[in-house]
């Protein structure tokens, strides 16, 4: 069969693409952010020694580390309406379903920071006479955000890819746009075709840079 | 909330409640149903992985071998193409995409397209595994294969290999966890997995919650099941004082 890319213009783009891009990379900024900022909390809940607050974020992180997205995302638009009682769309339920679910990522991933601090760090905010809190904004998480930062970017190029997912509840996102352009002008393949390429130039690049940003922080430490 | 787990004990046709919840011949209930599913998850996902570990195999070595910048370029590409498209993208190529391109691939089962899918996306992870742990060795122990004559095949095959696999098993079981869950994503070429069970079945039986537990916690299942397999094998075949590090954040 012949491949014609000749539908892809730019009106095509502007009516089905640019939407679900647009999309695509919101949902992976709020993730990325919200799952950095609720994700450092559960680390710090499972460092802080005490029990009640470890076990808990323990059985969160490792729940939903060993349940796939897909099954993540199905949970999350059935039972989001039910708790608050009322239907929202399948992009809101997208919104909360990839904080919830990659803040159990970042969280390890914070958590490998925080570990990777020297004791004495700690002890010398200690002896400094800071409480846990100041000792934690001051010394330790701004250095564990340092280190990991190659890290936590490497997941965000992994959350970008992940957000294809939200193609089981229908939300329409960049995959979503192409698949729907293919359809209205009968040119799947070409469109399949095309979103591959573009997420494999969105990803390459943004790794690239991950691997650059890497190799400064390498040398800094 | 009242759960209604009978919903498992029902006959699939007539939504009847059968007695013993499993049907027999033509009748089947939804645990009959659930139980296939499992049974379709957890095919798809060891053929995939063996054909992760396969080519990831080669891929990883021909990365690390000397003298041959071709062959590293080959591979270098190989692990960024497979690594930076999304699975789900991936999966509807290998669906829709190749068979309308090459007409011989029209006739291959869905499963064998997803089982290349999946494991080809894999294959480019445990490919990274495998040059890290290669690289993680000492290069005294390639230097000490060479000087007793070995040829690079014989060095590979009786020095390197053996050492780089066994400090690789760590990361491994990660993988091997996680393409369980990313068998998921063939809910979306039809495949009659337990995601596509889930979609299915909560539709028909008006009960998703029972249904997605019950799905969620055979995944639970799968997933232990692997980590205690690997950890056996990690605690038969660790080599003291040889800990390969992850490359980081895994994968979903």
């Amino acid at each position: 069969m012949n491949l014609d890319f000749s539908i892809l213009n730019w009106s095509l783009i502007e009516g089905f693409i640019l939407k679900g891009l647009w999309f695509s990379i919101t949902l992976t900024i709020v993730a990325t952010l919200g799952g950095i900022l609720f994700g450092t909390i559960l680390a710090l809940m499972r460092l802080s020694g005490k029990k009640w607050l470890d076990v808990p974020a323990a059985i969160y992180v490792n729940g939903m580390r060993s349940v796939p997205l897909v099954m993540v995302i199905l949970w999350f638009f059935l039972l989001v309406p039910f708790i608050i009682g009322r239907p929202i769309g399948a992009e809101y339920s997208a919104f909360i379903t990839f904080i919830a679910f990659e803040a159990a990522y970042f969280s390890e991933i914070m958590r490998a920071g925080i570990q990777s601090i020297p004791r004495g760090q700690v002890y010398a905010g200690q002896a400094m006479g800071m409480t846990y809190g100041q000792n934690m904004k001051l010394v330790i998480l701004p250095q564990a955000f340092r280190n990991m930062l190659p890290v936590l970017l490497t997941q965000t190029i992994i959350l970008f890819q992940d957000t294809s997912l939200v193609y089981a509840i229908g939300a329409y996102d960049l995959l979503k746009g192409f698949e729907t352009a293919g359809k209205n002008f009968g040119r799947p393949i070409e469109m399949y075709l095309t979103a591959a390429v573009l997420y494999f130039i969105i990803c390459y690049s943004l790794s690239y840079v991950v691997k650059q940003l890497h190799k400064k922080i390498a040398i800094i430490r | 909330m009242a759960m209604e787990w009978q919903v498992f004990c029902k006959d699939t046709l007539t939504s009847e409640i059968v007695s013993g919840c499993l049907g027999s011949g033509r009748d089947s209930t939804y645990l009959n149903w659930i139980f296939k599913a499992w049974g379709w998850t957890v095919g798809v996902s060891l053929t995939a992985l063996l054909v992760a570990l396969l080519v990831g195999s080669i891929i990883g070595v021909i990365r690390t071998l000397p003298n041959s910048p071709w062959l590293t370029r080959f591979g270098n590409a190989w692990v960024e193409l497979f690594r930076n498209i999304p699975l789900l993208v991936q999966i509807f190529l290998w669906y829709f995409v190749l068979p309308a391109l090459i007409p011989a691939m029209k006739s291959l089962p869905s499963f064998v397209l997803v089982v290349l899918a999946l494991g080809f996306f894999t294959s480019a992870r445990i490919a990274e595994q495998v040059r890290a742990g290669i690289q993680a060795l000492p290069k005294g122990q390639r230097y000490a294969g060479m000087a007793l004559g070995f040829t690079t095949p014989q060095y590979y095959r009786y020095v390197i290999l053996p050492m780089a696999y066994r400090i690789i098993i760590p990361p491994l079981t990660s993988e091997s966890m996680n393409i369980f869950k990313n068998s998921a994503v063939a809910f979306a070429v039809s495949i009659p997995e337990l995601t596509q069970f889930a979609l299915q079945a909560g539709e028909e039986t008006s009960r998703p919650i029972e249904i997605y537990l019950g799905v969620t916690v055979l995944y639970v299942i799968s997933a232990l099941v692997i980590n205690r397999i690997m950890a056996f094998i990690e605690k038969r075949a660790r080599v003291p004082g040889f800990v390969a590090s992850g490359t980081g954040a895994g994968g979903h």
